[in-house]
């Protein structure tokens, strides 16, 4: 199959892995996710709580939206908070994948925050995994990876801008996963504060 | 939803077998009608549930938080896919395995769609379907294209149909059976599959395949049609055949199915089935969806009758012997199979006490010497996208490309070289595929209850979770017997999970308490799986479900203290008696005050106060909807077809299929009327006779119109016409076609069953 120009890519989504990540945060993680549905916490419409706490490698605990879902994943056996984008997005592949980097941000700074999950839960703000989840428009071959990793490189930079440091891009899963990109930024004190300002800086 | 549904279409024709494209695309032009308000909502509904797109909790648009229900905006604002079922709302798509078989492309296929399409979860059914869920239903016909790519089809898996052709995991490799089922079966679904005679049926109409009698593992009896595989003597010839049994099912009321024929020679199967079919389509209930099942013609027209009404129709329908497989084609094992040198993971000792629980209990030697069947035990009958490639992948590694999924929601991996059991094993693990648990009280069945189903009380998932969770624990410690007992739980009374045949069963119900809902299960005990599901449970008691890991371990804990040697669970339970065990958990049945233990009024796996108003309404089959009203459909069809035509400037194709949307409804009103029309000119003649003639067609205002449009263009039906001319011969088809719809509505008494009123035809 043949790549479609990347800007024509959907369904981009972007999942921040975790630093601590206990079998009892998925347990805690239902109650958090239908008190999110409860205030609206989200920008999409959520729906629901699919739980797969019983698949070790799958989707964990999922808060089911019509844009999108966000899990807590254990796919891949790296466990973190994807943001797996539904619905299509106007705009270039940077744009649709600023939108995913944000929304995985906030709601993983906001499981954070969330009492249940206290000491269960923690993320690493520096690993992150791209994946573009449509094998039509984005197949996982060689020149997607080729395109994925440069426009991921560049998008990326930006954002290591002023602390230094080399940004890793690796290729993760077998050829018939899904087109997935892993990212290491370089080590910073706040990797945190770093994120702010770059996702809040991007248009 | 996805952005890339329009370039599958296009990418994937070439694969497509021309027929099956043409079904895909029909469906996929139903949606359109259905967008465009051309199809009513009840019409859409059992066309989309013959393609398998069934409905899914909360897809009324409404759902309770735990504090307040609320309605879902979704941005299709008020379109429905079917009676107050939002269009954008998540859906469930099944996908038909019949008997279970599968090869590797498949199982790739399939994770893939999970992934893409739904939540990233495939769910094998107690039926050996898959399920998918949380999938939109504009995503479908490219779920469904590239299903058919791979030899798959979702047609007929829900609705009033022929549903998924069922039979033993272990066909062709069993030590017990007569012969091998599986050629049989899959001659059996692929001939019923579409055919006419299955249109217009009442209800679903359910077909399982066992190669032996005794053992459980198609539970032939509790279906609509069950076959058990047996050798009989024809001529003085050995042949093979089978016991026909009918009228079995679960549901809130089970019924035993009865012996409809001791010996069916194999060359009479099919022109039995299908003399079934229409004995059940002619005479089955159509108004009420209660009583429309064929185990409730059976009961009415007594067996006797039922079978001489069967054997009347088996009279007038050719023999379909050379559908079928001769015997000695069945039971050619396939080619060994090279097995790698190298496991994908690194080898595991054969002393590791897990992997010997796995041997002990995963592990089947095939009648065939040197092979073994394993077994992947599933939580939940789950398993994830990437789960299911790695499977794929132990499958194109040990086996010459063959699994089957079983009723007891796992699958069973055949042919595997018996020395390659520790790669295999090894393989397995790596994906979190090796639980030793398959056949086990920790293996429990569930249906997808309160989690998606519409019709679901209680959490079976979440009790199911529970349940084997404790159970896993402690089964090393387990006596043998108990070990060996079957759990199966249901979301409500409508028995997905076969309850009623497992020795332990639970089925959700709803209790108040001081005016608060309690999540309860009712328990039943001792329903008999062998012999093909020879007896039902007992009903006990209903238990709240909090409480019912503590009333199965004490339930557990008699029978392994109190049994008689080698007596089985349900013996053990029918010499107990019903009183016995309420005794035993009577204090169980007790619900403390809300303010002491509101635990109980939440149910397993969730973190709302329990309530049962998100019920919705089923589809478990959709309404009847009779064969005019899809003759109908298939006009509009034919009348968009036309519009792209036009669209494209194929003007004698357009007129066409517009001059054919006109004769084919007024053919489809003439069969309500009982005439039958064999041409085009008779179709006119009896249209004139009984229809313009009694003016039954004609509209209450502008009086014959619509239908001289008919007439008109018979008379013109030579004649080329110009752009123009077509325009206009669309408009007055699909004006005709309004027209037809109105008519039937009439000709049906304004009973509303058809797919518009007559005001929706204004
Ligand atoms: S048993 Fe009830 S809850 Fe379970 S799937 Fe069937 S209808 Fe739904």
């Amino acid at each position: 199959m043949t790549p479609r120009d990347p800007d024509l890519w959907q369904h981009i989504g972007a999942k921040l892995l975790a630093a601590v990540f206990e079998p009892e945060c998925l347990d805690r993680c239902i109650a958090v996710f239908h008190r999110w549905i409860q205030q609206d916490a989200c920008e999409e419409l959520l729906i629901d709580v699919a739980d797969y706490r019983h698949l070790r490698l799958g989707p964990g605990v999922i808060l089911v939206g019509h844009e999108a879902n966000y899990s807590l994943d254990r796919s891949l056996g790296r466990p973190g908070l994807l943001y797996n984008r539904k619905t299509a997005l106007a705009g270039t592949f940077e744009t649709k994948l600023i939108h995913s980097l944000r929304q995985a941000y906030r709601a993983a700074r906001r499981l954070e925050e969330e009492q249940e999950l206290k000491g269960l839960l923690r993320f690493d703000y520096l690993r992150w995994e791209i994946l573009c989840n449509d094998r039509l428009l984005a197949p996982n071959c060689e020149a997607s990876w080729a395109t994925l990793e440069k426009r991921l490189r560049d998008l990326f930079a930006a954002c290591c801008t002023g602390y230094g440091g080399a940004l890793r891009l690796e290729r993760v899963g077998g050829p018939r996963d899904l087109l997935r990109a892993a990212v290491t930024l370089p080590p910073a004190e706040n990797p945190a504060a770093i994120l702010d300002h770059f996702l809040g800086a991007l248009p | 939803m996805k952005a890339s549904n329009d370039l599958w279409r296009e990418t994937l024709l070439p694969q497509l077998t021309p027929h099956l494209a043409r079904e895909i695309a029909e469906f996929e032009d139903a949606i359109t009608l259905r967008k465009q308000g051309r199809l009513s909502e009840k019409v859409f509904t059992e066309i989309r549930l013959r393609r398998g797109c069934y409905g899914q909790r909360y897809d009324n648009g409404q759902r309770h938080d735990g504090i307040r229900l609320r309605t879902l905006r979704y941005p299709c604002g008020d379109l429905l896919k079917g009676v107050n079922t939002v269009w954008d709302a998540p859906g469930m798509q099944r996908i038909k395995v019949p008997f279970g078989g599968l090869k590797a492309e498949q199982l790739d296929v399939v994770a893939d769609l999970a992934e893409e399409y739904a939540d990233g979860v495939v769910h094998v059914t107690t039926r050996q379907d898959f399920q998918l869920h949380y999938v939109h239903l504009d995503d479908t016909p490219t779920i469904m294209r590239r299903l058919a790519a791979v030899g798959i089809t979702t047609r007929e898996a829900c609705g009033n149909t022929v549903r998924n052709v069922t039979a033993c995991a272990l066909a062709g490799i069993c030590r017990d059976e007569v012969f091998d089922v599986t050629p049989y079966a899959k001659a059996c679904a692929y001939f019923l599959l579409g055919h006419p005679d299955c249109q217009n049926f009442g209800r679903k109409f359910k077909i399982a395949f066992a190669g032996c009698a005794d053992k459980p593992c198609a539970l032939a009896r509790i279906h609509d049609v069950g076959l058990i595989a047996r050798l009989g003597n024809v001529n003085g010839r050995t042949v093979p055949g089978f016991e026909v049994l009918v009228g079995g099912g679960l549901g809130p009321v089970p019924y035993q199915a009865k012996v409809f024929s001791e010996f069916l020679p194999w060359e009479e199967l099919l022109p039995t089935l299908q003399a079934i079919a229409r004995v059940f389509a002619a005479q089955g209930e159509k108004r009420n969806r209660n009583r429309a099942r064929l185990k409730f013609l059976v009961e009415k027209l007594g067996l006797d009758e039922f079978r001489q009404a069967v054997w009347r129709e088996r009279a007038t329908l050719p023999s379909q012997a050379a559908r079928l497989p001769p015997l000695h084609e069945v039971e050619q094992p396939p080619q060994p199979h090279p097995i790698p040198s190298r496991a994908l993971a690194p080898q595991i000792r054969e002393t590791d006490p897990e992997y010997r629980a796995w041997l002990a209990r995963n592990v089947y030697p095939q009648r065939q010497p040197g092979y073994v069947a394993v077994t992947v035990a599933l939580p939940l009958g789950d398993i994830s996208a990437e789960q299911l490639r790695g499977l794929a992948d132990v499958v194109r590694r040990y086996t010459p490309d063959t699994v089957r999924t079983t009723i007891e929601q796992n699958f069973l991996i055949r042919w595997v070289p018996a020395h390659a059991l520790p790669q295999i094993y090894g393989d397995l693990r790596r994906f979190s595929l090796a639980d030793p648990l398959a056949g086990t009280i920790a293996d429990i069945t569930a249906c997808p209850g309160t989690d998606t189903c519409k019709l679901g009380i209680c959490s079976s998932r979440g009790l199911a979770r529970e349940l084997s969770l404790r159970l896993s624990a402690i089964l090393d410690s387990l006596p043998p017997a108990v070990d060996a007992l079957s759990i199966k739980v249901s979301g409500c009374f409508n028995s997905c999970a076969q309850h009623h045949v497992a020795d332990i069963g639970f089925y959700g119900v709803s209790r108040n308490r001081s005016g608060h809902a309690v999540p309860h299960f009712q328990v039943l005990l001792g329903g008999d799986r062998r012999g093909n599901a020879r007896s039902y449970g007992l009903a006990i008691a209903a238990v709240p479900s909090k409480n019912v890991p503590a009333a199965l371990d004490r339930i557990l804990r008699a029978y392994a203290a109190e049994r008689n040697e080698d007596e089985s669970f349900p013996d053990f339970v029918r010499r107990k008696g019903k009183v016995a065990f309420r005794e035993l958990i009577g204090d169980l049945c007790q619900v403390p005050p809300r303010e002491l233990e509101p635990a109980y009024y939440i149910d397993w796996a969730d973190a709302r106060p329990f309530s049962t108003e998100d019920l919705g309404v089923g589809e478990c089959a959709g309404e009847v909807v009779t064969g005019v009203e899809f003759q109908l459909a298939r006009c509009e069809r034919l009348i968009l077809d036309a519009q792209a035509q036009l669209d494209t400037g194929r003007l004698p194709q357009a007129s066409h299929d517009a001059y054919r949307a006109m004769l084919d409804a007024a053919q489809a009103l003439l069969e309500s009327l009982g005439v039958k029309c064999s041409s085009d000119e008779s179709i006119i003649e009896g249209f004139q006779k009984e229809l313009y003639d009694t003016k039954l067609i004609f509209d209450p205002f502008v009086g014959s119109t619509f239908a001289d449009y008919l007439l008109k263009a018979w008379q013109n039906r030579d004649r080329l016409a110009d752009e123009e001319d077509t325009r206009r011969l669309l408009s007055e088809a699909q004006l005709f076609l309004d027209a037809c719809h109105a008519c039937y509505a009439r000709i049906l008494g304004g009973r509303g069953t058809t797919g518009k009123t007559a005001e929706d035809a204004r």
